[in-house]
């Protein structure tokens, strides 16, 4: 039996979620954006879903963009502010998401001046790092709040009041952090979000942009057909899908306090059992990072070996996105890990229903694993 | 529990698909694009998926891109061959659907020249136009749907991509009515796009997919990791992917139960139609969509109709779902040249295999009754 411990990657879904789709599911369905009766009852569902979002984050209804994912919500941000904006600098940072990263290649293909901001050792970004990146011409800051690989913890909260000063549009991929972190759309002025459902306990497939309303963010659509959305993102809407991840949300919310505080006794004792293992490198800094991601390397070991060697449990090397490619974690190379070292990384990412048993039965499989590759390497 | 007579807008998830899906939703399963067990598990379910989907429409495995939906594949087919060739005219058709038409005017905006192919009072392109201006020169793209939404014309796109690559143009067909009630052969239609979508089909909401041949060349039009080959970045709704390819299997086994039972009821409507007077049925006399039947009641609002039959149970359209909060007559049917007035009083009815001749019935003395109340017709 596989021990899944690549929550990052996708969580189960949560039964109040399941349940939500279900009933949509098992209903007659109809089109929200039709003029009768059933059209009426799933727009009903839909806006419900709407308002549990909004509130899981702060924010207000008509705030809430559904999208097809965090991936879209990403590119509708970032593609949808340039445009609207008519261009200028985007600034982001080496260890966004793909998502991120790819729009923002894609961006520089077209001529867009694009520049990233590095993160310091404890794999965070430092405000002062931003500060002096931006440009007089920067249109759009990107920045994610929680990293996907070593957990690291943006200073989001200080990084918005910079922006704010500065006059630059913030946006925040928040895909990881929802359901992690407390977060408050009335405290910080992010100008945009991206959530994910998936990432916490929803549904594959839905997600959404946060997208304020006073001092009003306009994006330009990405998608284009009927208008829906606001005009910001059209299709027809997934009822099923959204009332899962309404629910979802509205769990994660209250759920936070002590999902975090059995993250943080899986992770301690995670931690422990793996200290003093020869060659141990913490990519994770138990201060700077939210405690279900613990990220590890070994030095002196060759990182495929290392996964062979580990494949009971169901964990990572880097990103689940990243996967189909055959290198080393880029996030990991840009806190100073050499490739091999960046090739050798495990990612643990706990839930909901991970045991200690689970951590314990996880650090004897490592544990033998690194004695006997390391005896080999010998 | 009013009587559902709006498939065009979406159909109910087939017990069949829902049964497919529920094991995605209860066991832990993982991202497709992980590469432990769990991830593999979601991924093989993937796979299935996309053998059944490429079995329903003719096509190849490797040729099925999953998107969010019909929008999206739309989206991703008409700006993507659009991206690829700079510079060259995109043709839409006058009724296509507002994915494709609003996807293409998005272009004309950022400066990508692009023209409407004009269509006749019967639905069909106007194939004497089309020809001439391929001949013109320098069309990158040609965009038109293989059965429309509204009227459910059918329309030749055999035709229409041996004359794209005539004049050596791309062909993009949006199929999201089609699949399911006409047999779709993506290899030998030489289309070299055709968008889908799942829910259109007795499958899930949020699901679709664009089939794009092999060698084809256009762009991605979303970022992030390189899933579905490059072409679309996200990770997989596995459930509704599952969903979608078991919606496909269904399909495959009853496209021809369904027509039967679907024309059958269409033909009991619109005999009773004609009995009235200042009825018109539009595009008639034309190849349809065994399902639907669009008509308009001289000197009727179709909106307003459209809330008269649902205060009388029935849930039709006066069109495209995703018009229907503008209030504005079907672009589809002044397209075809019919007047402001008549494309007004536009009422769809689209059926599907749970409709019942008591149902067709019924909706006709509910449109009995509704004929003589004064506030269904125009001010």
């Amino acid at each position: 039996m596989s021990i899944y411990l690549d929550h990052a990657a996708s969580t189960p879904l949560a039964d109040e979620a399941r349940a939500a789709m279900l009933a949509q599911l098992d209903g007659p369905g109809a089109n929200p954006a039709s003029d009768h009766a059933p059209g009426a009852e799933a727009a009903t569902a839909v806006e419900a879903a709407r308002a549990q979002i909004a509130a899981a984050i702060g924010a207000q209804p008509e705030e809430i963009v559904f999208t097809s994912g965090a991936t879209e919500a990403d590119n509708l941000a970032i593609k949808g502010s340039l445009e609207f904006l008519g261009g200028g600098h985007l600034l982001t940072t080496r260890i966004e998401h793909k998502a991120v990263l790819d729009a923002a290649s894609s961006l520089a293909e077209q001529g867009v001046p694009v520049s990233y901001v590095e993160p310091a050792a404890d794999g965070r970004v430092r405000v002062e790092d931003i500060a002096a990146a931006l440009r007089p011409d920067t249109a759009l800051l990107s920045v994610m709040w929680v990293n996907n690989e070593t957990g690291a913890i943006n200073p989001i909260a200080e990084i918005a009041a910079l922006c704010a000063e500065r006059g630059v549009r913030l946006h925040v991929d928040a895909a990881q952090a929802l359901g992690r972190l407390p977060i408050d759309m009335a405290e910080v002025p992010v100008a945009l979000m991206s959530l994910s459902a998936h990432k916490c306990y929803g549904p594959k497939g839905i997600g959404a942009l946060f997208v304020r309303r006073r001092p009003r963010a306009r994006v330009t659509p990405q998608m284009h057909g009927g208008g829906h959305e606001q005009g910001m993102r059209s299709g027809t809407l997934a009822p099923h899908q959204i009332a899962g991840f309404g629910a979802a949300a509205e769990l994660a919310v209250t759920r936070r306090e002590a999902d975090y505080a059995h993250a943080a006794g899986l992770a301690e004792r995670l931690r422990g059992g793996l200290e003093g293992m020869p060659g141990l490198l913490m990519n994770s800094g138990p201060a700077a990072c939210v405690p279900h991601i613990v990220n590890v390397a070994f030095d002196g070991i060759h990182g495929e070996a290392l996964r062979a060697a580990t494949a009971e449990l169901a964990v990572a090397s880097g990103s689940a996105c990243s996967a189909a490619e055959a290198e080393s974690s880029y996030v990991l190379r840009a806190l100073g890990r050499s490739d091999r070292q960046a090739g050798a990384a495990l990612r643990i990412s706990t839930g909901r229903d991970t045991t200690t048993a689970d951590i314990d039965r996880a650090v004897a499989v490592i544990g033998a694993a690194v004695e006997r590759l390391r005896a080999i390497a010998v | 529990m009013p009587v559902y007579l709006d498939h065009n807008a979406t159909t109910p998830l087939h017990p069949e698909a829902l049964e497919a899906m529920q094991p995605h939703l209860t066991k832990p399963f993982g991202n497709p694009a992980s590469v432990h067990r769990f991830g593999r598990a979601a991924h093989g379910a993937v796979q299935r998926a996309r053998g059944e989907v490429a079995e329903l429409v003719g096509c190849r495995q490797d040729e099925v891109i999953f998107t969010s939906g019909g929008t999206e594949s739309d989206n991703l087919a008409v700006k993507g061959a659009a991206a690829a060739q700079p510079g060259r005219t995109v043709l839409y058709g006058a009724t296509e659907h507002p994915a494709a038409l609003e996807a293409a005017e998005a272009l004309r905006e950022a400066g990508t020249p692009v023209e409407v192919i004009p269509h006749g009072a019967d639905g069909h392109p106007d194939w004497q136009w089309l020809e001439q201006r391929l001949h013109q020169g320098d069309v990158g793209l040609v965009c038109l749907m293989a059965a429309n939404n509204e009227t459910g014309v059918v329309v030749d796109t055999a035709r229409a991509a041996e004359l794209a690559h005539a004049f050596d143009a791309l062909l993009h067909v949006d199929a999201v009515q089609a699949a399911g009630k006409i047999a779709l052969d993506f290899a030998g239609s030489g289309a070299d796009m055709m968008a889908l979508s799942a829910h259109k089909l007795f499958g899930p909401r949020g699901v679709g997919a664009l089939i794009l041949r092999a060698g084809t060349t256009i762009h991605p039009q979303m970022h992030g990791g390189g899933h579905e080959g490059g072409m679309r970045s996200g990770t997989l709704n596995a459930p509704g992917i599952v969903g979608f390819g078991a919606a496909c299997r269904v399909a495959v086994r009853d496209i021809a139960e369904r027509n039967t039972h679907c024309r059958a009821l269409r033909d009991r409507l619109e005999a009773g139609l004609q009995q009235l007077p200042d009825v018109t049925i539009f595009a008639a006399e034309q190849e349809r969509l065994s399902n639907t039947c669009q008509f308009g009641l001289h000197g009727f609002d179709g909106e307003a109709m459209v809330m008269a039959f649902d205060r009388e149970g029935f849930a039709v359209s006066s069109g495209s779902a995703c018009q229907s909060e503008h209030g504005e007559p079907s672009h589809v049917l002044l397209g075809m040249g019919l007047p402001r007035d008549l494309a007004k009083a536009a009422v769809r009815v689209s059926l599907g295999p749970d409709n019942s001749e008591a149902d067709i019935d019924a909706l006709l003395s509910a449109l009995a009754r509704i004929r003589e109340t004064p506030m269904a017709a125009m001010a």
